[in-house]
């Protein structure tokens, strides 16, 4: 576990129908995780556009973690596929930058895996831990 | 006072019947002895098998039902007199003076803290006390306050205290006159409290020998200990725990011969969180069968026992307390066969489900029978489960029998079904009109942030008077208050009054879920005149508190930001429509089983169009392999026979055979389904396809030998009267079951194994019966007794074999050889067996696969249908327009499967009879000036709701096919769609937010 005594900022989309609920149930059963990740609920994770992961890395986000329901359960049929498709395109962008992909991270989470979401939780936090600050100047250049 | 329906009790039963009734637009009274309702439900920590909280599950279930304008609530209240018949029946309601007018009370607790008098709190289960004047339960409905008559001791202390002068000791009760046309009794269970089993096992001798219900209060966070699980003895907390299943339960000399249905499920779910909190926490179960038959049951009894939680097969035969206060516990370890004896700190009784108290009185009154028990009969138990021996009395949950949440809420719907025939030409109430709105979108942004407290479950993990602070200081930010509950029904007025004084007009909850809170708080803003989409939460207490529990600095850090971003959120909300969309009253039920005939009877008696479609050449589905109908020997082919007959008679139905469906396109209100190439409209679709046993390969020589049959092959042969004179017949129960690659449990199959085996015996007297079984699994009401029955045939033998040790056969002889092991005696058997009928785990119809697709639904591993909630309300699809009845949802036995059926159709019926439903708000919008035509958004939109105007050269998209995914949004090159409430300025404005430390949100 890297402890470099420096807290990532990180933002998270999560997707109405199942990565909200997988963030519920991980409090019902009181599953803990670091507060490093802060939630913003969109309706599907295929609502998330480049625009708003290059506004988090640009506001100072060290990482940007996407969710969304499993391959064959988003709401609305098959948002997630296009999400896949968009965050394969949007790292290779990133790289072009400069940016390490490694900081932007999708993940399929359920409603009832509240496990599972506290421990995506505490390996991003711990991930991007591990990269340090994102400097974007620097990473950039 | 003239309504429609009387429902008694106001369990969660109760609750749901009156809502399935009144959103047709029916007039209920729920009448309730206890000051609150609620009953039982709002007691339990958390629900199996998906942990929800109990309280804030059903929480908005009783706020909704409040303020329903068809629900009439009469807590505090019981029945004393009835007279009339089914359609006209007058009834005298005892409402007793609470002593404080419910109008002025404004629940602020002053009185309780004034009050001298200490009682035992009945709702904390007697574990602690409350005061002569109390309200129940913090989310209690009506949350106003009652003197408990005969402990008051008359000092009026709270009377000089209560500011709103809300206590009058001159009220007094009185009898209320009410006419109706039906009556639902919904009056739920009781508890046993163990005291028989005072010399066994020492509950009320030894303190630390609790029963179930009190164990629940002891974990929740808001019982008597603040979730924390003490011993009573010292306070400390206990090292070991240890459940003793049926007590009281399936024992005819010390209290009921039946299966309680819950407790090895409840007992599981209190182990697997006890230790889940307290990994060094020892936990044992001691049970004589684990009947973990539901719905994902056995795998949450997996998941207790990789947790650590230990299961022991024995019933203890006593508890005595050690010289060191421990307990010893004595039993004998039936896997084992020896004797044994374990010391642990607490024992908690799994008890009976009993009758509730008042049963034997309300029977008198109603003129409906009782069982032996004391629980309501049934008219039928079979056929007409949730009928009374009276006609135009109807039953739902545990009054009935003992039943978990999801089958007492079906039933409750079933009921509530039921209890339209006696209206049927009665006028309901129609469209309700629509609240006046304020026009907002003129105004600045005022915003009302309300930060809640959870009683202590945000409050006690973060600083929740620090977060209304921080919060008083953004801009637009005009008013800031913090509340104990604020999803509890004075808070509902607390906002309202805020938005009135401070002319707000966007308001943010910091507080818990808005999957399962927005819509209350939502309600609230319509009724203070603000549109319902100017409402924003953050969920400061599952994203926050509970999951930052280990530090509150950085959790109130989180909390205030988290609010923070709301409130970017609410500054750039604006006031969304939902269309109306007409719902007629055309209903395709897809599968012509029990469940699918049902259901179709049932919309069709209420007056609705049914267009049954059914595969096979005739309808019955299963029953027509079925040879008898466990637990009653009823023929099933008659069954079948009488069920179509009776559809045959219904000109409301339209049933089309040999059916295969080609397409279901469309929404509710607007399906076209394709069916044998026609296309038939309708409103609604009920899904009742059933299940199927999964293919038996090579199981245990299945194929190599006609000899060894499926079950359902084994009803036919039965029914074909082919069976020569068998000498042994073998059942293996669970096959495929229970195992890695299918963990679920099969729901049935022990008790279709049971009732052929006493076929079999009656129609051979002289041969011997094995059933091999891994859990006897029977737990519907009489089912446990039919299986006593069973047992005392000396033919019948069973054996209990466990997974990896399945028995083995050998075909090709003249008889076939089945090696099994018996781990109760610990040997092994050979038996010589001229049939072996194997009990096939059952999975989803084969249709599953290709209707999820073609209505956009998902199904579990075993190929059931998911439906919307697994506690709340197993009879809906997340899509509103779909439904589910029988085994689509899971296998189940005759009598709950109609019960189900009854439901699916009320469920149906309620956007049918109201005529409407509404379509989304946030949906996408195309900005004309903007759109070049790339048509980049059509290739991505799911539901083809957006075209190209060839014309204009712009995207145009159809507002009711829209669902608002904001795909389109996302892939749009020059932003010229968007989606509302979702806009691509506010995704922004909350990165900011959450970001930059002195952005101005
Ligand atoms: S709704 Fe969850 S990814 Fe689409």
């Amino acid at each position: 576990m890297a402890d470099n005594g420096f807290e990532p900022k990180i933002i998270v989309f999560l997707c109405n129908w199942c990565s909200y609920g997988g963030g519920d149930l991980a409090g019902v059963n009181r599953e803990q995780y670091p507060t490093n990740v802060l939630g913003i609920k969109v309706m599907c994770s295929s609502r998330v556009s480049p625009e708003h992961i290059m506004e988090s890395f640009n506001d100072g986000a060290d990482g940007v973690l996407i969710t969304g329901c499993h391959p064959g359960d988003c709401h609305y049929i098959d948002g997630n596929y296009k999400t896949f498709r968009k965050i394969g395109l949007i790292s290779k962008m990133l790289e072009d930058l400069g940016i390490n992909p490694k900081r932007l991270r999708l993940e399929w989470i359920s409603s009832a895996e509240g496990g599972k979401f506290a421990q995506v939780m505490r390996e991003m936090t711990e991930q991007i831990r591990g990269l340090g600050p994102l400097d974007l100047k620097e990473e950039v250049e | 006072m003239k309504k429609d329906v009387l429902i008694i009790g106001g369990g969660i039963s109760g609750v749901q019947s009156a809502l399935d009734l009144a959103e047709k637009g029916y007039e209920v009274v729920l009448v309730d002895r206890s000051p609150s309702i609620g009953g039982n439900m709002v007691k339990l920590d958390k629900t199996f098998p998906t942990n929800d909280c109990s309280i804030c599950i059903s929480a908005p279930k009783m706020v909704e039902a409040s303020r329903n304008d068809n629900i009439t609530i009469l807590t505090y209240s019981e029945i004393k007199d009835l007279i009339g018949s089914a359609g006209g029946f007058d009834v005298k309601i005892w409402k007793r003076t609470k002593y404080v007018d419910p109008d002025i009370c404004t629940g602020c607790g002053d009185c309780e803290t004034a009050c001298p008098v200490e009682v035992p709190s009945e709702f904390e289960q007697k574990l602690s006390d409350r005061k002569g004047i109390y309200v129940e339960f913090p989310q209690s409905v009506p949350l106003t306050y009652t003197i408990d008559y005969d402990n008051c001791v008359g000092c009026a202390a709270c009377e000089r205290v209560c500011d709103a002068g809300a206590i009058n000791f001159l009220d007094t009760s009185q009898v209320i006159d009410l006419e109706v046309g039906s009556i639902i009794v919904a009056t739920g269970y009781q508890m046993m409290q163990p005291d028989e089993w005072r010399e066994e096992y020492g509950y009320g001798k030894y303190p630390d020998v609790l029963n179930a219900m009190e164990y629940e209060r002891l974990l929740s966070a808001s019982g008597p200990t603040g979730g924390k699980v003490l011993k009573r003895s010292d306070g400390k907390p206990p090292e070991s725990v240890a459940w003793i299943q049926c007590v009281g339960s399936r024992c005819k000399q010390k209290g009921m011969p039946y299966c309680s249905r819950v407790c090895c499920m409840y007992s599981t779910k209190q182990a697997s969180i006890s230790k889940g909190e307290n990994p060094d926490l020892d936990t044992a179960v001691y049970y004589m069968d684990l009947r973990a038959y539901g719905k994902d049951f056995q795998q949450y009894y997996d998941k207790a026992k990789d947790k650590g939680v230990r299961y022991l097969r024995g019933r203890p035969s006593r508890v005595y307390e050690q010289s060191d206060g421990k307990l010893a516990i004595e039993y004998e370890d039936t896997e084992k066969g020896e004797v044994k004896t374990d010391v642990v700190d607490m024992v908690v009784l799994s008890s009976a489900i009993l009758p509730s108290s008042g049963n034997d009185k309300l029977s008198e009154i109603l003129d409906i029978s009782l069982d032996e028990y004391g629980f309501f009969e049934s008219k039928d138990m079979l056929t007409a489960p949730v009928d009374s021996t009276r006609d135009g009395i109807y039953l739902a949950g545990c009054a009935q029998s003992p039943k978990d949440i999801p089958d007492s809420v079906s039933q409750a719907s079933g009921a509530a079904a039921r209890a339209l025939m006696p209206l049927r030409d009665r006028k309901r109430k129609g469209r309700a009109e629509k609240k006046p709105e304020r026009d907002v979108s003129k105004e600045e942004p005022r915003i009302g942030v309300f930060v809640c407290h959870c009683g202590k479950n945000i409050a006690n993990y973060l600083d929740v008077e620090e977060v209304a602070e921080a919060t008083k200081n953004m801009p637009g930010v005009v008013h800031v208050d913090d509340s104990m509950f604020a999803c509890s029904e004075d808070a509902q007025t607390v906002i309202k009054d805020a938005i009135k004084e401070h002319h707000l007009n966007r308001i943010v909850v910091s507080a818990c879920s808005p999957r399962t809170h927005a819509p209350l708080f939502q309600d609230t803003l319509e009724e203070a005149g603000l549109n319902r989409y100017l409402f924003e939460m953050s969920n400061i207490r599952n994203h926050c508190s509970w999951v930052h529990s280990d530090d509150p600095e950085k959790a109130t850090e989180k909390a205030k930001l988290l609010t923070k971003m709301a409130v970017a959120k609410a500054k750039r909300l604006s006031a969304l429509t939902e269309e109306e969309i007409d719902v007629g009253d055309r209903t395709l039920v897809i599968g012509g089983g029990p469940a699918g005939m049902e259901t179709a009877l049932s919309l069709s008696r209420c007056g609705q169009k049914v267009t049954l479609v059914e595969k096979e050449a005739e309808l019955g589905g299963k029953l027509r392999r079925l040879n008898t109908l466990f637990p009653t020997d009823i023929d099933a082919r008659e069954f079948a026979d009488s069920m179509a007959h009776q559809v045959g008679d219904e000109k409301n139905i339209r049933v089309i055979l040999s059916a295969e469906i080609e397409d279901i396109e469309g929404y509710i209100g607007n399906y076209t389904a394709t069916v044998n190439g026609e296309e038939i409209e309708v409103d609604t679709i009920v899904l009742a396809t059933g299940f199927k046993e999964i293919e038996a390969e090579e199981r245990h020589g299945y194929g190599k030998d006609p000899r060894v049959m499926t079950q359902l092959e084994f009803d036919e042969a039965l029914s074909g009267g082919g069976l020569g004179k068998p000498e042994n017949v073998v059942f293996i129960n669970c096959v495929g079951a229970l195992e890695e690659e299918r963990p679920w449990c099969c729901r049935v199959g022990c008790g279709n194994s049971l009732k052929n085996a006493k076929e079999i015996k009656q129609r051979y007297p002289d041969a011997n019966v094995y059933i091999l079984y891994k859990d006897m699994r029977v737990f519907g009401k009489r089912e446990e007794e039919y299986y006593m029955d069973v047992e005392g045939d000396d033919g019948v033998i069973f054996l209990r074999y466990s997974t990896g040790q399945e028995p083995e056969v050998v075909t090709g002889k003249d008889k076939l050889q089945l090696k099994v092991h018996d781990n109760l005696l610990d040997e092994d058997l050979e038996i010589d067996a001229d049939y072996v009928v194997l009990a096939m785990q059952l999975e989803g119809d084969e249709s599953a696969p290709i209707l999820k697709k073609m209505l956009k639904i998902s199904s579990d591993p075993a190929g059931f249908y998911m439906e919307a909630h697994a506690k709340l309300r197993p009879l809906e699809l997340p899509s509103e327009g779909v439904y589910l009845a029988g085994g689509a949802h899971y296998p189940k036995n005759i009598s709950d499967t109609l019960a189900q059926a009854e439901g699916a159709a009320s469920k149906a019926m309620v956007p049918m009879m109201r005529g409407y439903t509404k379509s989304e708000g946030i949906i996408s919008v195309v900005d004309d000036e903007l759109c070049s035509g790339c048509k980049m958004c059509i290739s991505v939109c799911p539901y083809g709701a957006i075209e190209h105007d060839p014309e204009e050269g712009v995207a145009v998209i159809t507002d009711v096919l829209c669902k608002g995914c904001g795909s389109c949004a996302s892939v749009c090159p020059i932003g010229a769609i968007d989606q509302k409430g979702y806009e691509n300025d506010t995704i922004m404005a909350m990165i900011k937010a959450a970001l930059l430390e002195d952005e101005v949100v």
